[in-house]
């Protein structure tokens, strides 16, 4: 299987996607930003479309729009967290912008290729038509949001876990929350360009939501949802390799999916970990 | 360019009627959605149509048929992992309906990769085609919005009272979970009845902005519900009136203009 070029190239980038995806979804379950995360990978698609429709290079619009929208969706928010009906009205916008930009974008390109294609890869993917060099950058961005998200772990596993007290001990927790939807910008971004929207959402709730389930040890939490993540994106791959007709990214949700449905059943309550085990 | 020449051609009224439709039930719908803060439920619900669609396409069945299977079945599946309104915890509820959103979407691109050929119309359902709708969809359409108007009015009050205060109304005898799960169940019907004719964007985006403005305006409920309603009326019809003199889709017209008057109420409020 690893003979193939297509393989390795997946196998590095999903890697460090997964890694990224299953550490910043620990905090993004505990902080209930889900839908933050969701929004977000839409607005990735959106800025893609928008480089597309524009004419300048795809990656570079998406990763300026959507770090540039987390940040904003820091800034504008309440002090813990961003309430759900000004992320949807502000995503329903979005998602209109892209609608508009797929149309500019299309009658541009003057109807070739099947008007759908660039906004259905946008949305899922492709981790097994990674070239080298998008490989290599998908690792590289992925180990860079991983050691942003350790440097600040601690902090703002206090502010998530209690916004008062962290902010008594003086925490900076507005500033940590925006550091922290950066970062989820940079990591929704990352994972849209090389693995998919799809891919994104499953990742970043599935193993998070698991691991909040085992464990209410903040760092074998983190562990545990990186480990689940990795696992679902190995098994995904492996299992997607060797039945030709599964796509992916429908292996790699699945799995975590029924990890998360199998943490479910065993009938553990979700518990949000203690402050003391913070340090 | 006269406004009368929107009313030269049949497919235009067409859309004006069932945008109409649309704009009523979803904000009205959409005004309970956004105080129960389920707007993440309610944007997981509008997606679940795409591997409804892939996969009546596969089975072959009629398309009709998958939407309500599937956005019945994902309304259920919503209410069973988010405790039917019992005993939530908000984070692992995030998590839940994101797991469900992303193993739904999983699916559907089984489907379309194992059927070869519905992609072209993916756009259409997530971006909506208004401009083709039929008489006999329009038809539907009306039939879909007074049913579920009329149950929205059967359970209203309960429901408000529910979603205001879930302990109290459940301390004087209101079925907190079961109404929990009709509404899902009501919201998911409504969802993919609505979005297959206008696609699903359309729908989210009259589903939560109307009614995240109306609530910044007045707090008094029914105030707030009509005025829901009259602003996603009016959104939809511009939009509907400038996408026809213009090139660009009607998706983007009535998103911008909802979601500009949102951030003018917001900016004048605070």
């Amino acid at each position: 299987m690893l003979a193939h070029e297509f393989m390795r190239n997946a196998f590095l980038a999903g890697t460090f996607v997964a890694l990224a995806c299953g550490l910043v979804g620990y905090f993004v379950v505990l902080r209930a930003e889900v839908f933050a995360g969701d929004a977000l990978s839409h607005v990735a698609f959106t800025g893609a479309l928008a480089a597309a429709a524009a004419g300048i290079d795809l990656r570079a619009g998406l990763f300026v729009v959507t770090i540039g929208v987390a940040l904003g969706m820091g800034a504008a928010g309440s002090r813990a967290r961003a309430d759900d009906a000004v992320i949807g009205s502000f995503f329903a916008w979005v998602l209109g912008l892209g609608a508009l930009f797929l149309s500019i974008f299309t009658t541009n390109s003057s109807g070739s290729s099947g008007q759908g294609t660039a906004g259905v890869r946008v949305l899922f993917g492709s981790i097994f038509g990674l070239s080298g060099s998008e490989a290599r950058l998908a690792a590289l961005l992925g180990a860079l949001a991983i050691v942003l998200l350790l440097a600040i772990a601690r902090p703002l596993l206090f502010s998530s876990v209690d916004v008062e007290v962290a902010e008594a001990r003086g925490v900076r927790v507005k500033l940590l929350a925006i550091v922290f939807l950066g970062v989820l910008g940079l990591v929704a971004a990352e994972a849209t360009q090389a693995v998919g929207a799809l891919l994104l959402l499953g990742l970043l709730s599935a193993p998070a939501g698991a691991a909040h389930r085992l464990t209410a040890s903040p760092y074998r939490g983190m562990a545990m949802s990186a480990a689940l993540a990795l696992a679902s994106m190995w098994g995904g791959l492996t299992l997607s390799y060797f039945v030709p007709s599964l796509p992916p990214s429908t292996a790699i949700v699945s799995l975590a999916v029924t990890i998360y449905a199998a943490a479910m059943a065993l009938g553990r309550r979700a518990q949000i970990p203690k402050l003391e085990s913070i340090r | 360019m006269r406004i009368s020449d929107l009313f030269q051609f049949h497919f235009m009224t067409n859309a004006l009627i069932a945008g109409t439709l649309v704009a009523v039930t979803a904000s009205s719908i959409g005004w309970f959605m956004v105080v129960r803060r389920q707007t993440f439920a309610g944007h997981t619900l509008s997606l679940v149509a795409f591997p409804g669609a892939a996969a009546a396409a596969l089975a072959g069945a009629p398309v009709f048929v998958g939407y309500f299977v599937v956005c019945g079945a994902g309304a259920l599946a919503l209410a069973a992992v988010t405790g039917g309104g019992e005993t939530r915890s908000i984070s692992q509820e995030s998590a839940a309906i994101g797991s469900v959103q992303a193993f739904a979407l999983g699916l559907g691109f089984l489907f379309v990769s194992l059927y070869h050929g519905l992609l072209t119309g993916l756009n259409s359902l997530l971006f909506g085609t208004f401009l083709g709708i039929t008489d006999a969809q329009v038809l539907t359409m009306l039939g879909i919005s007074v049913a579920v108007l009329l149950v929205l009015g059967a359970i209203a009050r309960p429901l408000l009272f529910a979603s205001v205060d879930a302990d109290v109304a459940r301390a004087s005898g209101v079925p907190v979970a079961a109404l929990s799960t009709g509404f899902l169940l009501l919201l998911g019907l409504a969802v993919a009845a609505t979005s297959q004719i206008t696609g699903a964007l359309l729908v989210f985006a009259l589903l939560v902005t109307p009614a995240a403005t109306a609530q910044l305006i007045t707090a008094r409920p029914a105030l707030s519900l009509g005025l829901s309603v009259v602003i996603a009326l009016a959104v939809t019809w511009l939009g509907l009136g400038i996408a026809y003199f213009s090139i660009y889709p009607v998706g983007f017209f009535v998103t911008s203009l909802s979601f500009g008057l949102y951030v003018l109420v917001r900016l004048v409020r605070r």
